[in-house]
């Protein structure tokens, strides 16, 4: 009896679930019969077990609501009132069976409440008289559905069984199985399997019979889901299955060795059978994972429920939409997983949704939706839950982390949007401004985002004021079997998990990837930036010594990017992970073992571990940690300069991004034409600008050269000596009043210039429309938008030293998408000959758009003016047109903007 | 299997009716007996691949048969000073608890004996605290004393041990 009641158990709640949901989706469809027979079968299903077992309080609840459903089958129409209602039930039903299973016994109490209401709902519409054909013979419904094949039994069958046997209530409404049983008995009984028990009603006995063929029965057909496909299911002990996945990884393992023997050996005789045990095994292996996989709508079952009774509780309207059910993932990730998808999908609706009469105001649809969607990605999986409601209050999370001291407010205000709204998965932060039953409490974005790394995967935000917040989780798809790269560090070999692997560099004194150190911590350039480097051996506390040469692994977890040190680095293999022992589960720098096709067990490295140690000796000042730049780039954002020595030994830097090239040159190799330097170049003439006036070009021995390209033209800036790339926040001090400068910022502790390339391209070429500009103002937020990198770039510098805080877009779209974000910006400055959408058209949507832009002042860059050009600005009330290369005229029209504040004045 | 010594002992257990059977072990010139129906296997460890930050008891983990086995050192278990450097592992023991396999490291394995409680002492009270706590009491041989080991006492260290090692 107690396995009985165990099975009964797991099976109503899960059945229970089902209906939550299915009632969710009628309530939105209430014409859809197939949903409306399937929750009526699954509480009757309840209803009748509840019988067989002696629960009357269980039974007399799922009755009264089974019948109230049958009044929904007699086409009562469905309200929101009688679904709550329902739901209302469940409820009771499910605090039931918690109690059922601590107790082992109903718990005392009445249910007299629910069933009459749900009494008088059913009685309301429809004559009493009917009440008997809906709810029809307990046990067999349950049975035929469980034990035929899909499409043995129509639905049309099956109801037609449901309308030709007696309704049982009417002769003994609550009670128990003596009754229901002989029902079962003269129905038709399609299968005979389901009949045979039958007969032996009347005692207890038969209801392990009856009952117990849905979970072994190979063919049982479990239709709770209703979803797209029925698939046909068995119930299978957990244990069972990891146990087989173990054998079938040993197995693997076997099969690995005995290739490796066959390969040592010529004897061809075993080569083949031993092939088809390679081939069968992998299929074995492939069959075995799937049995580990579950749809990801199994942790999404419960969400349309959730969501209906917050929309209630929280006055607003929201629409669940729920995309890739489908899609599967382990088990084991999946249950990581649950509740933190929950808990988002609750925040969602709570804090990212507004409410109804709020969003009308907007302009939205009155219904909020909160979308979830999954789908694979490569060997992860990739989860979205976005909401199209109001969008993160950066505003408020700044605050906020100053007010809790995560930040100065100086950091604080350099922080990109992005930055900022990690903030929210710091443990107890919240913004909302009223602690509700729903959330705002701060706890649980924390333990979403911790929760999530666990299991190897990783959390981002974007959030656009007014259109709302997407939060996109990836994860890894199974924690059982990982890709991942073999290496040596020291004396032994190491697994570490590709998923965290971006990149191998090798590394050598002797070629161009070096390690170098600063203070005694290993870093190394990659494409100019500094990564932090550990050592692997130096990390596990061996010994170290200075490693010089061997392999960078290198890594990202979350935003942090770092290097690791290897000796060497084998292959990649596809390692069954096997779990830590308990007497070395607390080592945070492995995720676990496993055993390589060579028999030898290799500890599996976990990237997360060495990241945080990583951060950590960087919290210490020992190693720069490098976060991940952020797309859109806030003037104060750190900026790469290339730093070389001009005349006198004086230290100049330009931004690397404009550096096309390095060259060392021979110095023969300058020819001079006109009086001006030159150099063949890669099959073209380049000509030669010097740095200043005290280079002399040298004429003999090597020549560096710095080289700026855009398009097909290219310039070399000759400079004495090409010093160092440094990354820095670049804080120009002094505007000089020179155009070859834009000032002076202090680099690596050492005053350096910063040369305006601006000033000396038009020295190589005469009509390079690349003016310099100056800028005066003071800290405002300055839109640039231009198709040229390149120009993007050059104007970035001079607008900072003329006081900005510069945010470049790349196009009119880009333009739009910061324009309606979160971040403040006071004046556009843009070109107009862009492809695709010029600055026209970008103007022109500004000042439709009826947001805050509208106002914006423009200044416009050109070209060429021409009279037609001067009116179509004027209609567009852009401030300024100014000649692409005239930097004085920048300067001026940006001064006569900020002179009368903010008006929007005309050109 | 059953020496000579243990013969008797055996006869004076049928009588009380409660011997059990011992695997005994060597560490140094001490002989160690440990439970035989916690006894797995005895196997010769081979390829152990060291845990860098493991506690200092873990020697290292193995592959036995497809199974990850968590080898641990007696000698160090009990305090024993190492031996001199490059002596390999001779024997071990395969324990089990909580559904993982530990190879208790020994440096030799004699035969399975037979004991009763007519040779059964409790542990001496002046024995180092470390081998009190593991020992559960002393059979006086021929010749010799057998110390017998709480197996359980002897796989509860480095769980709850801080991770300070690992900083």
């Amino acid at each position: 009896m107690d396995d009985l009641l165990r099975e009964f158990l797991t099976e109503s709640s899960e059945h229970l679930d089902t209906v939550d949901t299915e009632l969710v989706r009628f309530e939105q469809d209430p014409n859809n019969e197939t949903i409306l027979r399937n929750i009526f079968r699954l509480v009757h299903t309840i209803k009748g077990t509840c019988g067989f077992l002696g629960l009357p309080r269980l039974e007399a609840l799922a009755h009264a609501a089974e019948t109230l459903m049958g009044r929904f089958r007699d086409g009562m129409p469905v309200s929101g009132a009688s679904v709550t209602l329902i739901l209302a039930t469940l409820d009771r039903l499910k605090a039931i069976l918690a109690d059922l299973e601590v107790a082992g016994t109903e718990p005392a109490g009445s249910d007299d409440d629910l069933i009459e209401a749900l009494d008088r709902m059913s009685a309301g519409e429809v004559p009493a008289a009917a009440a008997a054909p809906p709810p029809p013979p307990p046990p067999l419904p349950a049975m035929v559905e469980r034990e035929l094949k899909p499409g043995e039994v129509s639905l049309a069958d099956l109801e037609a069984a449901f309308l030709a046997a007696p309704g049982p209530e009417e002769d003994l409404p609550p009670l128990p199985a003596p009754a229901a049983m002989p029902a079962a008995v003269p129905a038709p009984a399609p299968a005979p399997a389901a009949a045979a028990p039958a007969p032996a009603a009347p005692a207890p006995s038969p209801a392990p019979a009856a009952h117990r063929p849905e979970a072994p029965a190979p063919q049982a057909a479990a239709s709770e889901g209703e979803g797209p496909a029925k698939v046909q299911t068995i119930r299978v002990n957990v244990d069972t299955l990891e146990h087989l996945m173990t054998m079938v990884s040993e197995l693997v393992l076997t099969r690995n060795q005995l290739l490796e023997i066959a390969r040592r050996h010529e004897d061809s005789s075993y080569k083949v059978p031993l092939q088809r045990l390679s081939h069968v095994t992998a299929e074995l292996q492939e069959g075995v994972m799937k049995t580990r996989m579950q749809p990801i709508g199994n942790a999404w079952q419960k969400l349309p429920r959730v969501v209906r009774d917050l929309s209630a509780e929280l006055g607003k309207q929201i629409e669940l939409v729920m995309l890739g059910a489908e899609t599967e993932l382990d088990r084991q990730v999946l249950d990581v997983i649950k509740d933190p998808l929950t808990h988002m999908v609750r925040n969602s609706a709570d804090h990212g949704l507004e409410s109804t009469a709020a969003r009308v105001a907007a302009g939205k649809p009155a219904r909020g939706t909160i979308r979830l969607s999954a789908y694979h990605e490569g060997g992860t999986i990739t989860i979205e839950i976005a909401d199209d409601g109001k969008g993160l209050d950066l505003a408020a999370i700044r605050r906020k982390a100053v007010e809790r001291g995560l930040a100065s407010q100086a950091d604080v205000e350099k922080m990109t949007d992005a930055q900022v709204a990690k903030f929210i998965f710091h443990a107890g932060f919240s913004t909302a401004a009223a602690v509700t039953s729903v959330s705002g409490r701060g706890v649980g974005m924390d333990v979403v985002k911790t929760n999530i790394e666990t299991i190897g995967g990783a959390i981002d935000i974007n959030t656009q004021a007014g259109r709302g917040t997407t939060f996109t989780i990836k994860i890894p798809l199974t924690l059982a079997i990982v890709a991942a790269l073999i290496v040596r560090a020291g004396d032994h070999r190491f697994a570490l998990p590709q998923v965290a692997v971006l990149e191998l560099v090798r590394v050598d004194p002797a070629a161009a990837q070096k390690i170098e150190r600063i203070n005694g911590a290993p870093v190394m350039r990659l494409r100019e930036r500094l990564l932090p480097i550990v050592t692997l051996t130096g990390i596990l506390g061996q010994d170290e010594g200075e490693i010089q040469s061997g392999f960078v692994v290198v890594a990202q977890v979350g935003r942090q990017r770092f290097g690791i040190l290897v000796d060497e680095v084998f292959h990649t293999e596809e390692i069954v992970v096997k779990p830590m022992s308990s007497k070395l589960r607390h080592i945070p720098l492995f995720a676990g073992n496993t055993i390589l096709g060579d028999g030898a067990v290799v500890l599996i490295i976990d990237p997360n571990g060495i990241a945080r140690q990583v951060s950590q000796s960087a919290q210490a000042g020992q190693i720069p940690v490098e976060a991940e730049s952020e797309e859109t780039e806030i003037g104060e954002a750190r900026t790469t300069l290339l730093v070389f020595k001009g005349g006198n030994g004086a230290f100049k830097a330009v931004p690397l991004s404009l550096v096309t090239r390095l060259e060392e040159i021979d110095a023969s190799k300058v020819e001079w034409l006109g009086g001006r330097p030159l150099i063949q170049y890669r099959g073209r003439l380049m000509p030669l600008v010097v740095a200043d006036e005290a280079i002399q070009i040298r004429s003999e021995g090597m020549q560096a050269l710095v080289v700026f390209s855009d398009g097909d033209r290219a310039m070399g800036l000759v400079v004495d000596q090409i010093v160092d790339i440094v990354d820095e926040r670049l804080d120009i001090e002094i505007a000089a009043d020179r155009t070859d400068l834009i000032g002076s910022a202090v680099l690596r502790g050492r005053a350096t210039d910063i040369i305006n390339i601006a000033h000396f391209l038009p020295l190589a070429y005469d009509d390079w429309a690349r003016g310099p500009r100056k800028a005066a103002a003071r800290a405002r937020t300055l839109l640039l938008v231009d198709d040229s990198a390149f120009f993007r770039d050059m104007l970035t510098p001079v607008l900072k030293a003329a006081g900005y805080a510069v945010i470049s877009a790349a196009g009119a779209e880009q333009a739009m998408a910061i324009l309606s974000g979160e971040t403040r910006v006071d004046v556009v400055v843009t070109d107009l000959e862009m492809p695709g959408q010029d600055g026209f058209d970008l103007v022109a949507q500004m000042r439709r758009a009826g947001t805050p832009s509208a106002e914006l002042p423009v200044i416009a860059l050109a070209a060429t003016v021409g009279a037609e050009m001067v009116e179509r600005a004027r209609r567009l009330a852009i401030s300024d047109l100014v000649a692409k290369f005239d930097r004085s005229g920048l300067v001026a029209a940006l001064a006569e903007i900020d002179a009368p504040a903010r008006t929007a004045a005309a050109a | 299997m059953q020496h000579a010594n243990s013969n008797g002992a055996a006869q004076a257990a049928k009588e009380t009716g409660a011997t059990h059977e011992y695997v005994t072990v060597f560490v140094g010139e001490t002989m160690f007996g440990l439970a035989i129906n916690r006894v797995h296997d005895v196997f010769i460890p081979t390829g152990i691949t060291p845990v860098p930050l493991a506690p200092p008891e873990i020697v290292g983990l193995l592959n036995l048969r497809g199974r990850v086995v968590t080898a641990m050192c007696l000698r160090s278990r009990l305090g024993i000073p190492a031996q001199g450097a490059g002596t390999a592992p001779a024997m071990a023991i395969g324990l089990e608890q909580g559904g993982e396999t530990f190879g208790l490291v020994v440096d030799g394995v004699g035969e399975v004996l037979k004991l009763g409680p007519d040779t059964h002492e409790a542990v001496p009270i002046n024995l180092d605290a470390r081998w009190r706590d593991l020992a559960l009491g002393v059979h006086r041989l021929d010749g010799r004393l057998l110390v017998i080991l709480d197996v359980d006492g002897i796989l509860a260290f480095g769980s709850d041990r801080p991770a300070a090692s690992a900083a």
